[in-house]
């Protein structure tokens, strides 16, 4: 039997394999990477019955438009996403995220846009053929580090499917709340004191709005400036994600999944785990709070995230 | 030894060993990352998700729904490394084309230092560089240090492109662009040798933090004729 393929007809502003990222590489400069919303990247794998660190593909703001070539497949789209499903005979069905369909051969997913957020996840029921480098799919298109040499997919490109047909379809779906928060929390830097009194209580107090200079690599922001009073530069050291940096000229940047994995300019502070997903789905425009934490508040803080994630993933079952 | 562990956000520690950057303390945070990195690896020790060593720090990451800062904080005050017995280090030789069309910033760095540059060039092929760590991206080696009467600040404005390859001075430093990519040093050579190889995937950085590099000039039929 001819093996089963989604053909890109469109790829879509920045369509990716991702997985959890790829660990213990950042001492020979290999970061994370990994899906940018690791919440629903999960549950788009619990939603098509898949182990949750199985490759999906991630898009941002317009997504891929894909045809299924021969046999069919059970597939979720988690996010806050604009897509139809076109059927036989062109009939188009609205898609809705967070629960699973059955696409046969010859129909389309067009994944239209990413709404009020960056990011959406694809996951396809036994997931995709794609070979895994430093044991991750995840690809850094920047590094050029991953599958498909690291390259985000492309037009006209074939994405194989590891399973070829639909076996026994059962329905799955759940309700998500997809609000955006636009505070976000924080833990002081290593370098929180190289900042001006000014500058601290500006960073906690005033609004930083997203630019358009935001991607995986990482988000940068506009608002009061925050003054360096005692080196613009430190000795170049490991980054991780959430770090924010200040270089120069006073404005922060936030790093992502795709950061490189050191750096040299002061970091003001980071952003506790439990809010990473949520920073990175603000989109260009939004206006940032950041809210200071204590290290037990943002563990208590990770300890809540982790029993709402295993809640949904609970009752996908 | 470590002066102090202090919390990177709430998924990572950061052992500080020191302010200055030399040898000495590069290789107790050299020591301490080995030995944590075989702990992982030997899964002595849960949850740890990457070690970044840099010149005088060392980040362990670890994942929060596994364990904590204060747990791997204990673990890491119980370890005692004895004698900082340097391992031998692996010696790489590393060949460099200085023709001007590698050479991008040669003139403007003789013009900046007042020496001529064959005398750069000879300074800097005169020296053993050791190689503190590697990073920013994937096996950029950071190698130091340089002879002080060449040593500059970073460019003004970064360059967007770095062609892949070029060999660059900054401050003590010197590094080795092993991808295409944004960068600000200055560019004195450009290398035909392999530096990253991501096909070996068990072992794909040639130089490591600990090792020992020394460059060696060659002809411009040498750097297009070069294999491998």
């Amino acid at each position: 039997m001819a093996e089963t393929y989604f053909e890109i007809l469109r790829a879509g502003t920045n369509s990716s394999i991702q997985d959890q990222g790829r660990k213990n590489l950042y001492h020979i400069g290999i970061t994370v990477s990994g899906a940018m919303d690791q919440k629903i990247f999960k549950i788009s794998n619990a939603l098509v019955d898949n182990n949750l660190n199985e490759g999906v593909i991630e898009f941002a703001y317009q997504g891929p438009l894909l045809k299924l070539k021969n046999g069919s497949v059970n597939f979720a789209i988690t996010g806050n996403i604009d897509f139809n499903i076109i059927r036989k005979n062109s009939i188009i069905e609205k898609g809705r995220c967070f629960q699973n369909y059955f696409l046969n051969k010859d129909e389309e997913l067009d994944l239209i846009y990413t709404k009020n957020s960056v990011f959406g996840y694809l996951a396809v029921e036994g997931g995709f053929k794609i070979e895994k480098i430093w044991n991750s799919y995840s690809t850094n298109t920047k590094a050029k580090v991953g599958p498909n040499n690291g390259e985000k997919f492309s037009i006209g490109e074939k994405i194989y499917l590891k399973k070829s047909e639909v076996k026994n379809f059962k329905k799955k779906n759940i309700e998500y709340n997809n609000s955006v928060s636009t505070t976000i929390r924080t833990i002081k830097g290593t370098n929180f004191d190289y900042f001006s009194k000014e500058a601290k209580n500006n960073f906690f107090n005033e609004e930083y709005q997203v630019t358009n200079l935001s991607d995986r690599m990482g988000m940068r922001l506009e608002g009061p400036k925050l003054e360096n009073i005692v080196n613009t530069n430190i000795k170049s050291e490991g980054l991780i994600k959430g770090v924010v940096q200040v270089p120069a000229d006073g404005n922060p940047i936030i790093m992502f999944s795709d950061h490189g994995s050191i750096g040299g300019y002061p970091k003001i502070a980071v952003i506790i785990t439990a809010d990473h997903d949520k920073a990175a789905q603000l989109t260009p425009g939004s206006k940032i709070k950041f809210k200071e934490v204590n290290l037990d508040e943002a563990e208590s803080l990770f300890k809540a995230y982790s029993k709402e994630t295993k809640s949904y993933l609970e009752k996908i079952k | 030894m470590i002066k102090n562990i202090s919390n990177l956000g709430d998924a990572a520690l950061y052992c500080d060993f020191g302010k200055e950057v030399n040898e000495e303390i590069n290789s107790y945070v050299i020591t301490y990352f080995n030995h944590l990195k075989k702990l992982v690896e030997d899964k002595s020790i849960q949850g740890i998700t990457n070690l970044s060593p840099s010149y005088n720090k060392l980040i362990v990451s670890f994942d929060l729904s596994i364990t904590n800062f204060q747990e791997i904080k204990n673990k890491i005050e119980t370890i005692k490394i004895l004698n900082n017995k340097k391992k031998k280090s692996k010696k790489i030789q590393v060949p460099v084309c200085c023709e001007e069309k590698h050479a991008l910033d040669l003139l403007n760095l003789s013009k900046k230092l007042k020496t001529s540059p064959e005398e750069i060039l000879s300074l800097f092929f005169s020296k053993e560089y050791f190689c503190y760590m590697t990073g920013f991206i994937a096996g950029m080696p950071f190698l130091g240090d340089i002879d002080e009467t060449i040593r500059v600040d970073r460019l003004k404005t970064p360059r967007v492109k770095v062609p892949k390859g070029s060999v660059g001075l900054t401050e003590q430093f010197c590094n080795i662009y092993t991808f295409e990519s944004p960068g600000g040093w200055n560019i004195i050579g450009n290398t035909p040798k392999k530096i990253f190889n991501k096909v070996d995937l068990n072992n794909p950085a040639l130089i490591k933090p600990g090792d020992k590099v020394s460059f060696y000039k060659i002809t411009k039929e040498e750097y297009l004729n070069w294999n491998g």
